[in-house]
């Protein structure tokens, strides 16, 4: 009903009838007509949009929520790592036959080799020979040592192909017939202690993960609470004109939640970057040997897609909480008021 | 539906008719509370419109028998049983400490009360529920010693808030804001912010916010504490106009010259009693 509008004077005749109000007004030092044209066209919020409170909160949001990506990230990228090793591991085993006097060392090797090599499950048996066995000792016996008079074990690695479907205690049993000298290492004490070992880290990870998200809530929570004290007096005065108790609400929901989500895209999008970062620097020094001792202990640093979805699950959740702690704190504020 | 509601409702869309193409610009008269219903029945939901619908009612407060207390402390408020009519004038006085500011949060809705009842506009309060009683408050508007404007907006915006806060669209009261900011006297500073306002300024600013929606009930809590002696006379003048106008006023203050300005029914609150002097 916009023409039910006030009727306003026309320009020239005299706005009030009675002279009491005109002497008011006078003395208050007005007698314009309103001017339409200048009134303002940007309405501002009803929550301040830019305050300190405010800005603190994003940076809080913002540093927890980088650190939880980053404490997630590694925590995904260690359990992978750990994956790939033991899988690597798993997948080679080793023949070792010790040369006898009474037996011909070469022609050992060469039936292992053969029995290895037509076992179901294996991929490939490698020898090897004279001269890379002593290379093998180099770093304990040094160099220019005839070993031709020392019993040197000989070694043969065996790879298995990767969907692990072989009978290592048939190869045991088939070795033991030919070559009785022959032993198979299937490294079981290694891969035993490094999965071992790889759990404590990956379950350390996740206790440091769980202890900075609830760090990272319990901070969001009391700095939202924080913002809004600051925002009291407004929910007083909208008590005041007669908002409802959802309007009141939401004004200040929306607000938190948009603080909360740009508080949490700063700190996810900052991890993205340091783990982006990391790989690119993996790889472009992946021909040093720096870079590949590195490599060999953390694999490929490369966060997967679900170390980015868990970031982005970081962001929401976090968003989430500051909109429904700002919502329970303006209603505290309104149960007070009231 | 009985004849004599039937003849108010027929006297409503006549006097509605009439109200609008005679008034003049300052725009409040007698039978604005009519003209207002008719001229702002649309946009409000049917349960609102049941809170809002202002069928004339003689009585604007009615209470009987009210007692006040907080948590488990002594009564503030006992026994208060008074009448506030349509379109009167009153003064709400008392010592400190008497239960003013309780009484007006009582009739402000703020508050329930611990016993008794009070009826405002013809609905009890602890019937409604916070949303009914937020759209009753509506009906009422409230003026107080400090102010309590918005740092952040306009005081366009501020004066403008009871509308934003009803959902209503921006051009549909661009012109009535406006209008009521020059009948008060702020014209010029419509886009100043509160901080730079004097503190004359700001008070006529918040009367301004609270009678924007031309409220039935206008209550003051020592609405000229803060300001000159002069301007203090000047806002009473305000009030009074408002008062010829149709609205009710109710008007709480420890200051005396003020009272003695006016000849108006007193409310004298003592040791949580109430007397009424006429």
């Amino acid at each position: 009903m916009s023409d039910m509008r006030i009727g306003l004077a026309r320009p020239g005749e005299p706005r009030m009838s009675d002279p009491r109000l005109g002497n008011m007004l006078i003395e208050t030092g007005d007698a314009e007509m309103p001017r339409i044209g200048l009134l303002p066209k940007r309405v501002t919020s009803i929550v301040p949009r830019h305050s300190i409170a405010g800005r603190a909160l994003i940076a809080v949001i913002a540093i927890m929520t980088f650190l939880a990506s980053l404490t997630a990230g590694s925590v995904m990228m260690v359990r992978s790592a750990a994956t790939q090793w033991q899988s690597a591991v798993a997948r080679e085993v080793t023949i070792q036959i010790r040369p006898a006097a009474d037996r011909d060392v070469e022609a050992d090797v060469a039936a292992a080799q053969t029995i290895a090599r037509g076992f179901r499950g294996v991929s490939e048996a490698r020898a090897y020979s004279t001269q890379e066995s002593a290379a093998l000792l180099e770093p304990w016996l040094g160099l220019g040592l005839a070993l031709e008079d020392l019993p040197v074990p000989r070694v043969i690695t065996v790879q298995l192909e990767s969907d692990g479907a072989v009978d290592l205690d048939q190869l045991r049993q088939a070795l033991a017939k030919a070559v009785p000298v022959a032993t198979l290492d299937d490294h079981r004490a290694w891969i035993d202690r490094m999965r071992t070992m790889a759990q404590t880290v990956v379950a350390g990870g996740l206790a440091v993960l769980i202890l900075v998200l609830a760090a990272t809530m319990l901070s969001v929570v009391f700095a939202t609470q924080g913002a809004m004290a600051v925002n009291r007096p407004i929910v007083e005065v909208l008590y005041l004109v007669g908002a409802k108790h959802a309007f009141i609400a939401s004004q200040f929901q929306r607000h938190f939640l948009a603080l909360g989500l740009r508080g949490g895209l700063i700190g996810g999008l900052a991890a993205a970057l340091v783990f982006a970062l990391a790989a690119a620097a993996g790889w472009l020094g992946r021909d040093t040997l720096g870079g590949e001792q590195f490599a060999a202990l953390f694999g490929s640093f490369r966060l997967g897609i679900e170390g980015y979805l868990a970031v982005l699950a970081q962001i929401v959740l976090i968003a989430i909480v500051t909109a429904i702690t700002s919502r329970r704190t303006v209603n505290r504020t309104l149960a007070s008021v009231s | 539906m009985e004849p004599q509601a039937l003849w108010a409702f027929g006297h409503l869309v006549v006097d509605g008719l009439v109200v609008y193409r005679k008034r003049d610009v300052c725009g409040l008269r007698t039978h604005n509370q009519l003209w207002f219903v008719w001229a702002n029945r649309d946009g409000m939901a049917g349960h609102d419109h049941a809170i809002m619908s202002r069928v004339a009612e003689a009585l604007v407060v009615r209470f009987e028998n009210v007692g006040l207390r907080y948590g488990l402390g002594p009564e503030v408020l006992r026994d208060l049983s008074f009448r506030i009519e349509a379109g009167s004038f009153q003064f709400l006085t008392g010592p400190s400490g008497a239960g003013k500011t309780s009484l007006l949060r009582l009739l402000f809705l703020s508050l329930k009360p611990t016993r008794g009842l009070v009826t405002i506009f013809g609905h009890d309060v602890m019937s409604l529920d916070p949303d009914s009683l937020s759209v009753l408050r509506r009906r009422i508007g409230i003026v107080f010693q400090d102010f309590r404007l918005l740092d952040h907006m306009t005081t366009y915006e501020n004066v403008a808030l009871p509308f934003r806060v009803m959902g209503k669209d921006e051009d549909s009261y661009r012109g009535e804001v406006a209008e009521l900011l020059h009948w008060v006297g702020l014209g010029e500073r419509m886009d100043a912010l509160p901080p730079v306002l004097s503190g004359g300024e700001k008070q006529r600013a918040a009367i301004a916010r609270a009678v924007i929606a031309r409220p039935q009930l206008l209550l003051a809590d020592e609405p000229t504490g803060n300001v000159d002696p002069s301007l203090a006379q000047r806002l009473l003048r305000l009030f009074a106009e408002l008062n010829r106008s149709g609205t009710t006023i109710v008007i709480a203050t420890h200051d005396i010259a003020l009272m003695d300005e006016y000849d108006a029914r007193r409310l004298v609150l003592h040791e949580g009693r109430l007397h009424v002097y006429d």
